[in-house]
């Protein structure tokens, strides 16, 4: 099996049945809603661009999987896993990826660019890599400034670990012993330029020293040891410890988006990794021949996620499209909307709606 | 009661807010136990302690970045830049991340980003600058700019009140020689709202920060020697700009100058110019003109940087051109 050099790891918790028959859920779920969109963008129906994480869910699973949920989470392009584990349906990725007018943003941004800070606790990230480091540092800051008892985790990938931002945001969280976890999930690839012509250093996790704060290397496929060590990393950070980075190795299956050939990366190393090292294959074999889980319970599970992803692209596909006039609205709390400019004088005009929805991300009092 | 300058009116708008309201925090390079570059938080972090006045690593991006996460979480941080020419680190957090925060994705971002600004201070390229028209093109920002003791401290409370992510320029030439008494605590001056600095029936000068006072003494100047009526509007908010204050002015005088401080390709006076086209074509009797800083990086030597920078005596020759056209 192709496995890149981890750091040990004594005494993996296996978890309870039900935590590993959830962990199964939410991976195969992971993977059946990214099938339905490929099939989605196939007919069109995917306004813009469609980023998987084929070969990638154990990362994003396992690590979400270890969040509560006032805790909170900033996903990279290939943590729809971890938006989903974390309270992200699969109808508002559907309807953020089809740009629906009942969308989480209302049309206005793409994919898991979406947030909810209210309740479920994750911030959608924007396309400026590593920006959401300094961004968690402030939330994770907050908590520990409150006294509260919550954490905040932030992913990067490999790329975005030469931004400036990656490295003011970690080392502030370092300085101010923000109760932040950073995985950098190490897929090998960003868009076609490889890790080595990212990074001079051997490991990722080794830039953690450089910030006063301990790094670790992780199987990013197993599932398990995932969920292990970002706990672990969750324990240090609640008890006030300060903050943790993971470097998950992980291999990225496809291109950078749907319309990338991937034709920079050698065939058989691709095969290798799908044939030798898919986290799903490995964790239902585990579950079945370790944990003696049986096929049939595998099976319903997987039967109900496609059930679930049927019904909820049923409700997307039924959404309204935008209504070009909403573009308007939002930029600013006061005033609520912008006017039209003069050449739009005939078309429906913004600046007569007032109204300050309650939602529209401003705390009352 | 003893008259305060405008850094008094910084330091106590910070005060008050924080008082009234436990949201607001502070960050900043230095701004605590030595209590800033130019002391406008002296003294705050012993009244309000290290958990609301926080020193931070020299990290502009990281500290705009943190800010906006503290404040999707309900704080109202207010970040100081140690100089303001340093808040081009920060360009990408401000302009991609804070500003589109509301509009994309609905996270609330009340942060305020506040700093020493401007020139005639021999400062230097790198300690002088006028960021403003860098921001004026990003929807989600507001910017303040005040000239006054009360706007200083009323316009602070405002944009710390606000609810969206708001730059504040403090003209740093202005910081000490500007002194009024102070307003009371419940003076807020509202955002978008301009100010007649000084009356007049002949021409328009609309301008904001240290240019207001260049203005002025032009228009003192002019009405001494030359009987010239010179209204002076400052902007005080530069955006959103005010289009209602200078329209009026514009209607009533038909003939008017913009002046600031900041680079003349580009700056503010060029989106005034095109408003006041689009709006007041009718009404003027001249084209509009402007006096602004020469297309240079702010230059150290006091000969070079007083040539690149409009004085008082630029503007009163913009004047009567334009009272003789």
């Amino acid at each position: 099996m192709v496995l890149p050099e981890c750091d040990p790891i004594s005494d993996i918790d296996p978890l309870s049945p039900e935590s590993r028959l959830a962990l199964y859920r939410w991976m195969r779920l992971t993977r059946t809603l990214e099938e339905r969109l490929v099939a989605l963008y196939r007919q069109t129906k995917v306004v813009g661009g469609l980023f998987r994480s084929l070969g990638q869910e154990a990362c994003a699973v396992g690590s979400a999987f270890a969040l509560q949920r006032h805790d909170a989470m900033s996903p990279l392009i290939r943590n729809l896993g971890s938006m989903l584990v974390k309270g992200a349906t699969p109808v508002e990725v559907l309807r953020q990826y089809m740009a629906k007018g009942d969308s989480p943003t209302r049309g206005r941004e793409l994919n898991i660019h979406f947030g909810d800070v209210v309740d479920r606790n994750f911030i959608g990230q924007i396309s400026h890599l590593g920006d959401m480091v300094p961004v968690m540092a402030g939330i994770t800051l907050t908590f520990r400034l409150r006294r509260e008892q919550r954490v905040g985790l932030v992913y990067v990938g490999d790329g975005a670990t030469s931004t400036g931002a990656f490295h003011e945001g970690i080392n502030f969280a370092a300085v101010q012993r923000c109760p932040m976890i950073v995985i950098v999930e190490n897929n090998a690839y960003a868009y076609s330029t490889p890790t080595r012509m990212q990074c001079a250093a051997e490991r990722l996790a080794d830039k953690a020293s450089g910030y006063g704060m301990p790094g670790v290397r992780v199987d990013g496929n197993d599932v398990l040891a995932m969920h292990h060590v970002t706990r672990a990393a969750v324990e240090r950070a609640r008890s006030g410890e300060g903050p943790t980075l993971i470097e998950a190795m992980t291999f990225r299956r496809k291109g950078h988006a749907e319309h990338d050939n991937q034709h920079y990366v050698d065939p058989a190393e691709i095969a290798r990794w799908a044939e030798e090292n898919d986290p799903l294959d490995r964790f239902s074999h585990r579950l079945q021949h370790e944990f003696g889980v049986d096929h049939q319970t595998l099976a319903s599970v997987d039967a109900d996620v496609a059930r679930e992803v049927d019904e909820a692209t049923d409700l997307a596909e039924a959404s309204p499209p935008c209504d070009g006039g909403e573009a308007l609205d939002g930029v600013y709390a006061d005033p609520p909307s912008m006017p039209t400019l003069w050449y739009r004088g005939d078309e429906k005009s913004a600046v007569a709606r007032h109204e300050r929805p309650a939602s529209w991300g401003t705390h009352d009092g | 009661m003893a008259e305060a300058t405008l850094l008094d009116a910084i330091r106590a708008g910070l005060i008050e807010e924080m008082e009234r309201d436990p949201a607001v925090v502070l960050l900043g390079e230095d701004i605590g136990r030595y209590g800033g570059a130019f002391k406008a938080t002296d003294g705050l972090l012993d009244r309000f302690g290290p958990d609301r006045v926080i020193d931070t690593p020299i990290s502009e991006a990281g500290i705009v970045g943190a800010a906006a996460g503290m404040a999707h979480y309900g704080l109202r941080p207010v970040v100081e830049m140690q100089f303001i020419d340093f808040i081009s680190c920060a360009y990408d957090m401000l302009t991609n991340y804070a500003a589109t925060a509301r509009y994309r994705a609905f996270l609330p971002c009340p942060i305020v980003v506040r700093g020493p600004s401007g020139g005639y201070v021999r400062g230097g390229p790198f300690h002088s600058q006028n960021p403003e028209a860098a921001f004026l093109h990003t929807p989600g920002l507001k910017i303040a700019y005040p000239s006054t003791v009360d706007d200083a401290k009323g316009l602070l409370k405002a944009a710390i009140r606000d609810d969206d992510p708001v730059l504040f320029f403090e003209h740093k030439y202005l910081y000490r020689r500007i002194k009024s008494e102070l307003p009371g605590a419940d003076d807020v001056v509202p955002l978008g709202k301009a100010r007649v600095a000084r009356e007049g029936k002949d021409l328009t000068i609309v301008t904001y920060a240290a240019m207001v006072w260049k203005s002025l003494e032009a228009a003192e100047q002019l009405a001494e020697q030359e009987g010239l009526s010179v209204e002076v509007i400052d902007l005080r908010t530069l955006l959103p700009i005010d289009d209602a204050t200078i329209m009026a002015s514009v209607r009533k005088t038909n003939r008017v100058l913009l002046v600031h401080e900041d680079t003349v390709t580009g700056g503010l006076a060029g989106e005034l110019t095109a408003r006041i086209n689009e709006q007041c074509f009718e009404w003027l009797d001249a084209p509009v003109r402007r006096v602004a800083a020469h297309d240079v990086p702010l230059p150290y030597a006091p000969p070079l940087e007083d040539f690149v920078l409009p004085q008082t005596s630029d503007i009163v020759r913009a004047c009567r051109w334009l009272a003789a056209y």
